[in-house]
Parts: structure tokens; sequence; C-alpha cells
């Protein structure tokens, strides 16, 4: 699933990364914990979290995530949006919860990691 | 391969604002090298892993980069509290790790294991109330 439609089916607002809005996704993870989006191995990754701070956009950067959904209405902030166009993440803001979030990506043909 | 590449970068302890910023080099460096990426998530996992740790319970550290013919290497020295008992800071699930740590998304206790993990080989070493080295080791 392409990053524009991800934003069309969430409804959600694309905060940067417009110019690689047609940027393809094979799975996602639901986590608000870093340290375990950290063990996977998978690659085209989308990680849906409600943790909004620096260290998310840090561990996909490591982790080679390039585009994260901010669900449960959480804010990104300017010094975060700054961090991922430097790494050529795409963020996406999204006032649904994570089970909501998750939800309708997987009705829409996004699969899990396991 | 290139010849022998050496990097060091300052870890703070506690700026969390920080935290990632010698990771996010030592990746941009070895994008830049003819390296399977592969590899590079596993090396630079390591040691996000390892810069957090810094991070959250040391004073202050550095953190030592060395790109060679057939490995990469990475050590961080850190000054600090030292870990009392390696084998059981090793264990899933055991943290010391305090609530901002935890509102970062970590302190779950499951650094070091991860670390394991993504390392071919890891190497430990601590003082209680002096510091602690960790020497981490991907094969190219």
């Amino acid at each position: 699933m392409k990053v524009n439609e991800i934003v069309r089916v969430l409804d959600g607002r694309l905060l940067c990364g417009s110019e690689r809005s047609d940027y393809t996704i094979d799975v996602a993870f639901a986590s608000d914990l870093m340290s375990d989006v950290l063990t996977l191995v998978n690659d085209n990754v989308l990680l849906i979290t409600g943790l909004a701070n620096l260290q998310t956009i840090r561990t996909a950067e490591m982790s080679d995530i390039n585009c994260i959904v901010f669900a449960r209405n959480k804010k990104v902030s300017q010094e975060m949006v700054s961090l991922a166009e430097e790494s050529g993440i795409s963020l996406i803001e999204c006032r649904y919860s994570v089970f909501r979030t998750c939800g309708l990506l997987y009705q829409a043909g996004v699969k899990p990691v396991f | 391969m290139d010849g022998a590449l050496h990097y060091e970068y300052n870890v703070e302890g506690g700026d969390f604002s920080r935290a990632g910023y010698a990771s996010s080099q030592i990746k941009k460096v070895l994008k830049g090298m003819n390296i399977d990426p592969g590899v590079i998530k596993r090396a630079v996992v390591a040691c996000y892993e390892a810069e957090v740790n810094v991070v959250a319970h040391a004073y202050s550290g550095a953190v030592y980069f060395d790109v060679e013919s057939n490995l990469i290497r990475i050590v961080f020295k850190d000054e600090g509290p030292g870990i009392e008992d390696i084998e059981l800071a090793m264990t899933e699930g055991f943290s010391t790790a305090s609530t901002a740590v935890r509102e970062m998304g970590f302190g779950a206790g499951m650094g070091l294991s991860n670390m394991k993990r993504n390392a071919d080989r890891l190497n430990i070493k601590s003082e209680v109330e002096r510091g602690t080295t960790v020497e981490i080791i991907i094969n190219i």
C-alpha cells in the first residue's frame, strides 16, 4: 500500500515526505515500545505508534522504517519533523486509536509482520 | 573495501534529545561504503541500543567506531554506575531504567539481548561505580 493511500484510509495528515508518497509499504507493526521495534528484521515496515518523541524517529531511522503513523491523536513536534526529513521518513498524524488504525489498514490489505 | 576508518563521538548521559546522534552518524558512514544493508542494519541497531543505554544509565561516555577490512568494531566506554551483575542484566526483561527512559520507549530489559542478537561478538566489561565498556563486533 502506498503512503498516500494510508493517509486516505486513516483520514490522516501527512506532515512530511509528500515527495515520497508513492513509496510502498508491505507490512505493519504497532508498538509503543521501541525496543520491540528494534527487533524487527523485515523491510518496508510501517510503524503504528502512540509514542511521539525524538526516539521514535531515531528508532525508525535505525530500523530502516520509512513511514510512521502516530495514532491516538498524538502530535508530532517540529523537531521530530526535521529529524524525519533528514532521514527521508514520512510522518502521518491520525486521530484514531491504535486498534482502529490497525483494523482499517488490515482491512485495506496491509499484512502483519508476524 | 577502502582503507581502515576511525571515528569517535561523545555521548552525554541523560541527554535524550541527542540519543541516537552517534548511531545516526555511524549509519551514514556505513551507507557510504560497499557493505550489505542487512549487515549495516544489525550494526546500527546494536549501536543504537548501546547508545541509549549510555544515555539512560551513565554520566558521560564516548563511542569509538572502526571499520577494518573484514569487520565493524563499535566500542562504547562510559563513566557511570556500572553493571553489578552482567549475567542478570543480560536476562530479557531485567531492567533498572528510570521512568524517563521508559517514557522514551525503552527500559523493558531488551537492550543487551537485542545487542547480542545483532552482533557477531559482544564483549561487556564493567566496574561498579566506575563505568562500563561494551564492544560490538560485526563481521563484514
